[in-house]
C-alpha cells in the first residue's frame, strides 16, 4: 500500500463542489446525482428519452481531470495498486450492487442524506461496514 | 442550454472529485482500512468529502424545494420509497465488497477514465456488465415480486 496525505482543506472544497454539482442537477434537471443511476441508464434498455443529458454529465466527469492537467500543468495523482482480475470483480460487484441497491456513494450518501432518506442512511451504513470489512481482510488477514 | 448545462454539472462534480482526492483509490482506501488508525495510515480525508458535499446539497436541496419545477424540466424526481427491503441491505452490501477491493465507486472510475488510465477502462466494462445483470434480473417480474414489489412503478 500507498501512504496517502491527509488533506483537509482541499477535500472539504472537493466536497463542496460535488454538492454545488448536486445541487444544480436537482434545480435544472429536477434529477438525483447518483452516478451509477446516471451510468447504468446510458445502457439498454431505454426506459425515457432523457440519454444525450446523462451522457454529456459522464462526458463532464470524463473530461474533469483533463481540465486539472491544462489548468496546472500536472495531472492530478491517482494510484491503483489492484489487478485486472481484481478490477473487474469489483468493478461488477460495485455495478450489480448500485443497481440492485438503487445508488452508489452520490446518490445514497451525498444526495439521500441531504434527503434525510431511511433508506440511503441503511444503505450508506451497509456499504462503509462493507468497504471497511473488504478492506481489513484484504490488507491485514493472510 | 439543458444538454450544455448538464455537462457543466458533470465536470463540476468531476473537478470535486479530482480536488477532494476521492479519484484516487489509494486515498479511498485507506480511509476505509481503520487499522491504519493504530499504525498512523490512516486517511480521515474522505469524511471531509462527505462532510462538505452533504453540507452543501442539504442546504440547497431545502431552498429548491421551494421552487415549483426544475429549470428545464416538468418536475422534480424523487425517490418515494419509503420501506427497507433486501434489496436495501444486499445491493450495498454487494457495493461496499466492491468499493473495498478496488477503491473506486462509480465517480470516480468513470472520472478515472480521463485520466487515460486503462484500470478504469477494466473498472467500468465490468461495472456496466454488472449494472446490466441487475437491471435485467430487477425487471424479471416473478423476480421482484418476490423481492420488492414496490419497485414496480
Amino acid at each position: 500500500m500507498v501512504t496517502t496525505a491527509f488533506t483537509p482543506i482541499a477535500s472539504l472544497i472537493g466536497g463542496a463542489l460535488i454538492g454545488l454539482s448536486a445541487v444544480m442537477l436537482m434545480a435544472l434537471t429536477g434529477r438525483i446525482a447518483g452516478v451509477s443511476g446516471i451510468a447504468a441508464r446510458l445502457l439498454p434498455p431505454y426506459t425515457d428519452n432523457e440519454f444525450a443529458g446523462r451522457l454529456a454529465f459522464v462526458a463532464g466527469l470524463v473530461v474533469a481531470p483533463v481540465v486539472v492537467l491544462v489548468v496546472t500543468g500536472t495531472m492530478p495523482v491517482q494510484t491503483i495498486q489492484a489487478s485486472a482480475f481484481v478490477l473487474t470483480l469489483a468493478g461488477f460487484l460495485v455495478g450489480f450492487g448500485a443497481v440492485w441497491g438503487n445508488g452508489c456513494t452520490s446518490g445514497h450518501g451525498v444526495c439521500g442524506l441531504s434527503r434525510l432518506s431511511m433508506r440511503s442512511a441503511v444503505a450508506t451504513i451497509v456499504f462503509m461496514a462493507a468497504a471497511i470489512v473488504t478492506v481489513f481482510v484484504a490488507r491485514h488477514w493472510g | 442550454m439543458a444538454i450544455v448545462s448538464q455537462f457543466a454539472i458533470g465536470l463540476i462534480f468531476g473537478l470535486g472529485l479530482v480536488i477532494s482526492g476521492m479519484s484516487d483509490p489509494a486515498k479511498v482506501l485507506n480511509f476505509l482500512d481503520l487499522a491504519g488508525i493504530g499504525s498512523g495510515t490512516w486517511d480521515p480525508s474522505l469524511a471531509f468529502v462527505m462532510a462538505g458535499a452533504v453540507a452543501v446539497t442539504f442546504v440547497g436541496y431545502n431552498r429548491i424545494q421551494k421552487q415549483p419545477r426544475p429549470v428545464f424540466g416538468e418536475k422534480f424526481h424523487l425517490p418515494t420509497k419509503q420501506e427497507l427491503d433486501l434489496r436495501i441491505i444486499s445491493g450495498p452490501a454487494i457495493f461496499g465488497v466492491g468499493w473495498g477491493l478496488a477503491g473506486f465507486c462509480p465517480g470516480p472510475a468513470v472520472t478515472a477514465l480521463g485520466f487515460g488510465s486503462s484500470a478504469a477502462v477494466i473498472f467500468v466494462a465490468a461495472m456496466a456488465a454488472g449494472m446490466m445483470l441487475a437491471r435485467w434480473l430487477a425487471d424479471r417480474p416473478s423476480l421482484s415480486r418476490i423481492a420488492t414489489p414496490a419497485d414496480q412503478t
